[in-house]
């Protein structure tokens, strides 16, 4: 595992082990997701792998009705928006992803802090398996 | 560490803006050929272009909107500029505010006494989802990967914000309707028309076409109406987002020890600051963009004026929220109490702090590569009691700022401009 260089190829390849993959710092313990190569709080170059739980809170959301034409195609639109967010993990750090679980037709209803679980989506796009995070309520 | 002042001073002594809009039928160094002959004209005391030395043009993506790179020196061309060097610079939706800096340090290093800044883009020529996908590239990939679009990440904002400190949609109203209060003023605002202009259109048109009559109660009626004002982003709606736009801006830049022989009213470079900001995930506040908190820091250090100094300013409003929270990292007020000001009328034209004399982004148009030196045009044109309609009611006017956001806020700049 510590073999993988602290990329966002290797993020993604651990997605598809269904693993939520960051960097920690060996010098400070600074933690970082998706991983970086260095430390940007103390600089060191001396970083190791960490996994996350998966847990966290809801920090900010949008509810999207004008989609991006990779969206649209999936249905997505005007008559079916769909919700993004930023969750704040346990851990300290945050990541931008899908939240599912939600009406997406209700927004003013989605209540930021709310307790937050991580899934892993699996879609297959022109034969490749590609595994994406997204998290619903708790 | 630099002393964070510049070497030799900068004035502004000529500018140029082109009326801003959708003209497809019209080709991106057109507009700037537009804006450089009202730069030409607007230099009261007259000046050769061939005194020029050097030419910096903001512009965000040419290559992507209409197929063409590498096309500052083709206008360098097309203005006769050739052979002086011209320098493409590249910020997203700050492109040209980075061109001016460029601009003002080569002046302060030195090197040139005369130097030509400014900015472009056509938008048009591509439908609205080329030029989303387009605006797109100027984001995170994280963001874009997990489905975020532009309007996408600033509603984000807008709920975060909104959870910190207790505001609602109410508060995105307020900015729209003070904005679309000075557009009319703005002769070269591509929708210059008050948000009670739009719902007179809108009756008059139910009227003609026999359909029922809507009853809004308000303007704030009218923008809770999701038949005219429907969801982009929560809680961005149609509204609170500026449009896709064409035009061009320039300023001409000079010594400051040379600006009197140009003009009798040379606006001075007070200072200059540019930062850099995170993506969504890594943000330590989500109601706040350290890229700009960085970049009035400089300006203020450089100025020695602080955020109660700058009497008026343009502050980057793509989308209605980014309005508020800039308020509040330009230190204009404290976090959570702008959308507070802009509620009781502060950020008016006849406000305390007056914010966008200009209509801002939403009603006077975003070409994104021209918008920073569109914005100091702005200024300059206040600070030379210019202005016609939308001038700032304050006779001692003598400090004004414009801030300008690039990308999701990965650049961010602020420039103070004053008259000595």
């Amino acid at each position: 595992m510590n073999a993988r260089p602290l990329n966002d190829t290797s993020y993604e390849q651990f997605l598809g082990e269904w693993k939520i993959m960051g960097s920690k710092c060996k010098k400070c313990g600074a933690l970082a997701l998706p991983p970086r190569p260095l430390c940007v709080s103390c600089y060191s170059p001396e970083m190791e792998w960490a996994e996350f739980k998966g847990t966290g809170k809801l920090a900010a959301f949008t509810s999207i009705t004008v989609a991006p034409p990779n969206l649209a195609k999936e249905g997505y639109g005007r008559n079916n928006p769909y919700v993004v967010g930023v969750v704040e993990l346990d851990e300290g750090v945050k990541a931008v992803a899908r939240i599912v679980g939600v009406d997406a037709k209700k927004p003013e209803a989605i209540k930021v802090g709310t307790a937050m679980q991580a899934e892993f989506l699996t879609k297959e796009d022109g034969g490749v398996r590609k595994t994406s995070l997204v998290f619903k309520p708790r | 560490m630099g002393k964070k002042k510049l070497s030799r001073g900068v004035a502004v002594v000529g500018g140029g803006l082109t009326k801003l809009g959708l003209f497809k039928d019209r080709n991106s160094k057109d507009f700037f050929a537009e804006a450089y002959l009202e730069m030409l004209g607007s230099v009261d005391k007259g000046f050769d272009p061939k005194e020029i030395e050097a030419i910096y043009i903001g512009n965000f993506t040419n290559d992507f909107f209409v197929n063409q790179a590498h096309w500052s020196p083709i206008i360098a061309d097309l203005l006769g500029l050739v052979p002086r060097p011209v320098t493409r610079t590249e910020g997203a939706c700050a492109s040209s505010a980075l061109s001016f800096r460029e601009g003002v340090l080569a002046i302060a290093s030195g090197l040139y006494d005369i130097v030509l800044v400014g900015g472009f883009e056509q938008m048009s020529k591509r439908t609205t989802e080329e030029v989303a996908e387009g605006l797109g590239m100027a984001a995170s990939p994280y963001e874009v990967a997990a489905g975020f679009t532009f309007p996408g990440v600033f509603g984000t904002m807008a709920t975060a914000y909104f959870a910190k400190y207790g505001a609602d949609r109410e508060a995105l109203f307020n900015v729209t309707i003070k904005s679309h209060g000075n557009a009319p003023l703005n002769p070269k605002a591509q929708f210059p028309c008050t948000i009670r202009d739009f719902m007179n259109q809108r009756i008059e048109r139910c009227r003609q076409r026999g359909e029922p009559i809507p009853q809004w109660k308000d303007e704030k009626d009218f923008l809770r109406d999701p038949r005219v004002n429907p969801p982009v982003a929560w809680p961005m709606h149609l509204f609170d987002c500026c449009p896709i736009s064409d035009g061009a801006s320039c300023l001409l830049l000079v010594a400051a020890d040379l600006a009197k022989k140009f003009t009798d009213k040379p606006v001075y470079v007070a200072g200059t600051g540019q930062g850099s900001g995170y993506s969504l995930h890594a943000k330590k506040d989500l109601a706040s963009y350290e890229a700009t908190q960085a970049a009035a820091l400089q300006a203020y250090e450089m100025s020695g004026y602080g955020p109660r100094d700058v009497q008026f300013s343009e502050v980057h409003d793509c989308f209605s929220i980014a309005e508020i929270v800039h308020m509040e990292d330009l230190g204009f007020y404290k976090p959570g109490q702008a959308y507070k000001a802009v509620a009781a009328g502060e950020s008016r034209l006849d406000g305390p702090k007056p914010i966008n004399t200009s209509g801002g982004l939403k009603t006077k148009g975003h070409p994104v590569g021209a918008t920073g030196v569109a914005q100091l045009y702005e200024v300059w044109t206040q600070l030379r009691g210019e202005a016609g309609k939308r001038q700032v009611p304050n006779p001692n006017l003598r400090i004004g700022g414009a801030h300008n956001l690039g990308g999701t806020g990965g650049t961010c700049t602020f420039t103070i401009l004053e008259r000595r």
